[in-house]
């Protein structure tokens, strides 16, 4: 889950300085569970940006954002309202924004995309409206020695090779109500007694792998 | 006598510390560290203490060894990668400073410049790993190098820390890296230090008792609550209360002076840290008998 919030209203307002009239685009998947751009959401947007004098043209919740297919396909549908709109405002995380622009643009639609939200982390639902970062997207997963707790993500420094000297009664220096990732991760090996894979040393991570943007094209998608 | 050589000849081994200034007048620094001179086998130069910016340990490093003063380069993990951290080893090393402390180094969010970027490209034990890599004349990716460092490479521990084993298995680590003599955080319990060092003194590898010089009841009050680890016993934070300010430098170098003589025998050597009192610290050694 890509979790996310909404851009402070007065930051978006002000991004649309200029241009009346606005086509709103939210996102069936992360948006929605994330309550930034599902149907909710993007009525109550419409709402506010009328007070404020704008008009909208119309509204979407694309399913989801970050598929180019459905972005054409929805776009060429309701092409009418979002060529009436000076600019499309985007409730969904920065791949979804992206994609609407870019796939937009593919169908010749061309306008001005604004983000409406701000992308935070890759995260667990812990319940309701309560997320947690635990993955990285690190490229090279070594939940394998660590007892399935991610220190690269966990441990504020992404210590590979056990705590630092400000892990205290397994809360962090930086915050005492943060988990100490390698207290969690000690616990864990100890418990299923895989305590060994702890004394490992940890080569220095591969950062080359992380070289950005990252790319994958499954075998079967090669031409 | 150098600081491999004091933990060699079977010497108790002393340090102190020294923080570099915001700014460029090393006045205060340059103080302490005349102080210092022949009384300890080497000063540590912290490296942007607490992530505050500050001048540079090498540069200071580098300056006090000139005066004749043997210096340990501190180097923390937090804001280089491991291209800047190998070549501030060997910056480190034609600079003729032999001793370096592998840390990883305080979270940025805690110093004065919270917006930074926070590196940590590698940890302590990978630092420590880099450098014997250097000794041995290449580097990280095995690259031969044209002329070959030599260090004595040290390493930081939290006897305090709870639950401790994880603290003993990454000092294992770090002794498997390369370290070669250990500091530790302040420590004002000797049976803690005690129950430590049953368990660490297995590694046959020296180890240094950390003493922060207290200064007040609060400033130890404030260390029990903020640092990780720091545990400064009641009884202390009593005396350091009872006596008028103007006796507390006199009142800390006793209690430091008692708490080495009662942990001297357990350990190879002591790190005095006195932020900012470095002019007691040859009253501690004194007093201490050393």
């Amino acid at each position: 889950m890509i979790i996310q919030e909404q851009k402070p209203f007065d930051e978006i307002l002000q991004s649309l300085e200029g241009e009346e009239k606005i086509f709103l685009v939210g996102c069936s998947l992360c948006a929605t569970t994330c309550q930034v751009g599902g149907e909710d959401q993007l009525k109550e947007m419409e709402g506010k940006l009328k007070e404020k004098g704008k008009s909208i043209t119309g509204w979407i919740v694309l399913d989801p954002a970050c598929q180019a297919v459905e972005v054409k396909k929805k776009f060429r549908e309701r092409k009418e309202e979002i060529e009436k709109a000076d600019s499309i405002l985007v409730m969904a995380c920065g791949g979804g924004a992206q994609s609407v622009r870019e796939n937009a643009e593919r169908i010749k639609i061309n306008k001005i995309v604004h983000p409406g939200v701000n992308t935070l982390f890759q995260g667990e639902i812990i319940r309701g409206g309560h997320f947690e970062e635990r993955c990285s997207l690190c490229s090279e997963c070594v939940l394998e020695q660590t007892g399935t707790i991610c220190p690269l993500t966990r441990c504020t420094k992404g210590l590979l090779n056990g705590p630092c000297g400000g892990s205290s009664n397994g809360k962090c220096e930086v915050d005492p109500d943060r988990d100490c990732a390698w207290d969690l991760i000690y616990k864990r090996l100890k418990e299923i007694g895989q305590l060994e894979k702890m004394s490992e040393i940890r080569e220095a991570k591969d950062y080359s792998k992380l070289m950005r943007p990252r790319k994958l094209i499954l075998e079967g998608d090669k031409k | 006598m150098k600081l491999r050589e004091a933990f060699e000849s079977g010497k108790f081994a002393l340090t102190a510390e020294v923080a570099p200034p915001k700014g460029t007048d090393l006045g205060h620094v340059m103080e302490e560290v005349e102080v210092f001179k022949g009384k300890v086998h080497g000063v540590n130069v912290t490296d942007l203490q607490s992530s505050v910016m500050k001048m540079g340990s090498l540069a200071v490093c580098h300056l006090i060894k000139d005066k004749g003063v043997e210096p340990v380069f501190q180097m923390t993990c937090r804001d280089r990668n491991r291209l800047a951290l190998q070549s501030d080893l060997l910056n480190a090393s034609v600079l003729g400073i032999e001793n370096v402390l592998c840390l990883t180094g305080d979270y940025t969010t805690l110093g004065d410049h919270p917006q930074a970027k926070p590196v940590f490209d590698l940890d302590s034990v990978q630092l420590l790993q880099a450098a014997v890599k250097l000794q041995n004349g290449g580097d990280m990716v095995g690259e031969k190098l044209e002329g070959t460092p030599k260090f004595f490479l040290g390493a930081v521990v939290n006897p305090g820390a709870d639950p401790l084993e994880p603290q003993l298995i990454k000092m294992e680590k770090k002794i498997k890296a390369g370290a070669q003599f250990f500091q530790t955080q302040a420590v004002y319990d000797p049976s803690l230090f005690g129950r430590f060092m049953k368990e660490a003194s297995k590694f046959k590898v020296p180890v240094m008792l950390g003493i922060v010089m207290l200064k007040s009841a609060g400033m130890a009050k404030y260390m029990n609550e903020n640092v990780a680890g720091v545990f400064v016993p009641d009884n202390l934070i009593a005396e350091m209360k009872e006596v008028p300010k103007e006796d507390r430098p006199k009142k800390s170098v006793e209690i430091c002076a008692r708490l080495i003589k009662e942990m001297r025998d357990m350990c190879q050597g002591v790190h005095i840290m006195p932020l900012g009192w470095g002019k007691y610290v040859p009253a501690i050694l004194d007093a201490a008998g050393l």
